[in-house]
């Protein structure tokens, strides 16, 4: 009892000599952490926040914003906004029909059970090995291509569409489709069943239960969650990489490329140039995505 | 009329069994078939019947062995950093400095909403800075993929120090002689060990996953690796791609089986699932 008491004296005889200094020391546990982001979290944003408005001689600039204009630069813009915005819908689109395809069995039976983990891994699954397993099988060396030029469908006729923007979107598929079904989900279990009822004893058949009813609620959860799978698209970048090496599509390989430069000049301050144009697009969908959700939370 | 009602209820139950079997076999198809194949591909002989040539000359590329191990070795090192950092802070801010809690959870949640790739033109002259004054090894890397992990991790560490009480038991601890270390190694580990071990699965899974840092900074990790294999020999470069994606998924069952406890689904979780796509692995 002694032993254990002595340190505990110790301490609290020590505590009142600290007084009126106790709340500064207190600050010090957070400071390794504080210390730790700061360097390799916050010093890299300030760096990409205020670099951007620097040339290389350190003095204040906005051509590198100017340089956003560069055709290539503009293509990129649009190939990205294009690709993320179909994959988005699209993935929304089908992933909501397999959400509902969950939605309507039982609530905590095995093939809801496992869908629904299986979507928590497969939309975590992307970059390198996701674009090895589309090489894989429908490439130009997969079994299924094999298997359907054998058969006469030869779907490369016009060109390998897999390394271009449209396979890029299919191959995006993969992972927008399972968080979709994540995203959408919770929606989908908040619709109550006696409001189909309660339409069906008004005289309302199934057009009229989504078109009043189910419809509206769902819609702004759909917008919702499509726009998170559009800002999830907008910044991917290993997927990209590892699919399309010829030419840079995506803004997030140009970034890449103004990085590093495999094809001209390093610019580092035009990199962080279209790094603010990306964070910006990020954002301002984000934020809608976040004021959709208030507006779902009212319903569901 | 009740005939009718019934009937008209059969045949819409009817109609919504085939909808759904028909999306989930469409499901499973567009999902099951890519991974198939990579396990196909990289077992296929040049006469159509299959080998595991690929798989035995992975040992051949030693480049290829020396950024598996630096990626295990990435990975071990980002979990420690991660824990020894993050650990102790949460419990400190939680006891003494509640104030900051919303600051400290601010800024782990902060790396969901920047691209990896943004992240990386911050980092590049950070790590050029340190390349010429520290040292250029590859683990370096490490740093930067413990702010990777830290939404990931911070979430799985919030929610198994929120099971527990953290201030009764510390203040307990302490009115009985334990130091502060005492406390935290003896006290909140055992306690949180789940939490733990959730967060130090996600942080191997994502380390192991991530290929936009290392490709931009030009340091040779295991998925940078894959792409430069690739593109010699895809045999070999699937098969160490459906090694790792193995790996990966074991690691994921564990980690579901560790969460036995009811989650919600929520939109929060959204976002932490938007993370590692965003963060790391697209």
């Amino acid at each position: 009892m002694t032993a254990a008491g002595n340190p505990a004296v110790a301490t609290s005889a020590g505590r009142p000599l600290a007084g009126g200094r106790r709340l500064s020391l207190d600050w010090l546990g957070a400071v390794p952490f504080l210390a730790y982001v700061g360097l390799f979290l916050l010093l890299p944003s300030a760096i990409v926040g205020f670099g951007a408005f620097f040339n290389a001689d350190s003095t204040f600039t906005l051509e590198n914003f100017g340089h956003l204009s560069r055709s290539y630069v503009v293509r990129a813009t649009i190939d990205t906004t294009v690709i993320s915005a179909v994959t988005a819908l699209a993935g929304a689109a089908l992933g909501a029909l397999l959400a509902y395809a969950i939605v309507t069995g039982s609530p905590n039976g095995l093939l809801r059970r496992l869908v629904v983990s299986a979507s928590g891994v497969l939309a975590q699954f992307g970059g390198v090995t996701l674009a090895f397993a589309f090489i894989a099988s429908i490439g130009p060396a997969g079994f299924v291509y094999l298997f359907a030029q054998a058969h006469g469908l030869d779907y490369y006729a016009h060109g390998i569409w897999l390394f271009e923007r449209s396979g890029l979107g299919l191959v995006y598929l993969y992972f927008q489709i399972p968080l979709m079904v994540l995203v959408f989900l919770p929606a989908l279990d908040g619709i109550k069943p006696q409001w189909r009822e309660a339409t069906e004893s008004l005289g309302g058949n199934t057009w009229h239960y989504w078109r009043h009813i189910a419809g509206p609620i769902l819609f702004p959860s759909f917008l919702g969650a499509a726009l998170l799978l559009f800002a999830n698209a907008f910044s991917a970048y290993a997927t990209a990489q590892a699919l399309i090496n010829q030419g840079q599509p995506m803004l997030s390989q140009q970034i890449a490329g103004a990085l590093s430069s495999e094809v001209g000049a390093v610019e580092p301050g035009f990199a962080k140039a279209i790094a603010i144009e990306m964070i910006v697009i990020v954002t301002l969908v984000t934020v809608l995505y976040s004021l959709l959700q208030r507006r779902t939370s009212r319903w569901l | 009329m009740a005939v009718a009602a019934r009937s008209t209820q059969r045949t819409r139950w009817i109609r919504l069994q085939v909808f759904r079997y028909v999306t989930f076999a469409a499901a499973a198809v567009f999902f099951l078939v890519p991974i198939g194949a990579m396990v196909e591909f990289s077992t296929r002989a040049n006469n159509g019947s299959r080998t595991l040539e690929y798989w035995r000359s992975i040992f051949d590329y030693p480049e290829m062995i020396a950024a598996i191990v630096a990626s295990l070795q990435l990975a071990a090192i980002t979990s420690v950093v991660m824990l020894v950092l993050l650990v102790p802070t949460m419990v400190w801010v939680r006891l003494k400095l509640p104030g900051l809690s919303r600051i400290v959870e601010f800024i782990c949640l902060l790396p969901l909403t920047i691209p990896a790739i943004v992240l990386v033109v911050g980092l590049f002259p950070v790590y050029i800075w340190m390349g010429s004054n520290f040292s250029d090894s590859i683990l370096t890397l490490s740093l930067a993929y413990v702010v990777l992990v830290l939404p990931y991790c911070y979430r799985a560490l919030d929610a198994g120090l929120g099971a527990i009480d953290v201030k009764t038991l510390s203040e307990a601890a302490r009115s009985l002689g334990a130091s502060w270390f005492a406390v935290m190694w003896r006290i909140i580990v055992p306690n949180i060990s789940n939490a733990i071990l959730n967060a130090t699965l996600l942080s191997v899974a994502l380390v192991l996953g991530e290929f936009t840092i290392a490709n931009n900074l030009l340091y040779a990790n295991l998925q940078v690796e894959l792409v430069h294999l690739g593109r010699a020999n895809a045999g070999v470069s699937i098969a160490v791609a459906v090694a790792s994606l193995l790996f990966a998924f074991v690691l994921l069952v564990i980690l579901a089986f560790i969460g036995n406890r009811p989650r919600r689904v929520r939109p929060e979780l959204a976002t932490a699932l938007a993370g590692p796509l965003a963060a790391s692995q697209t």
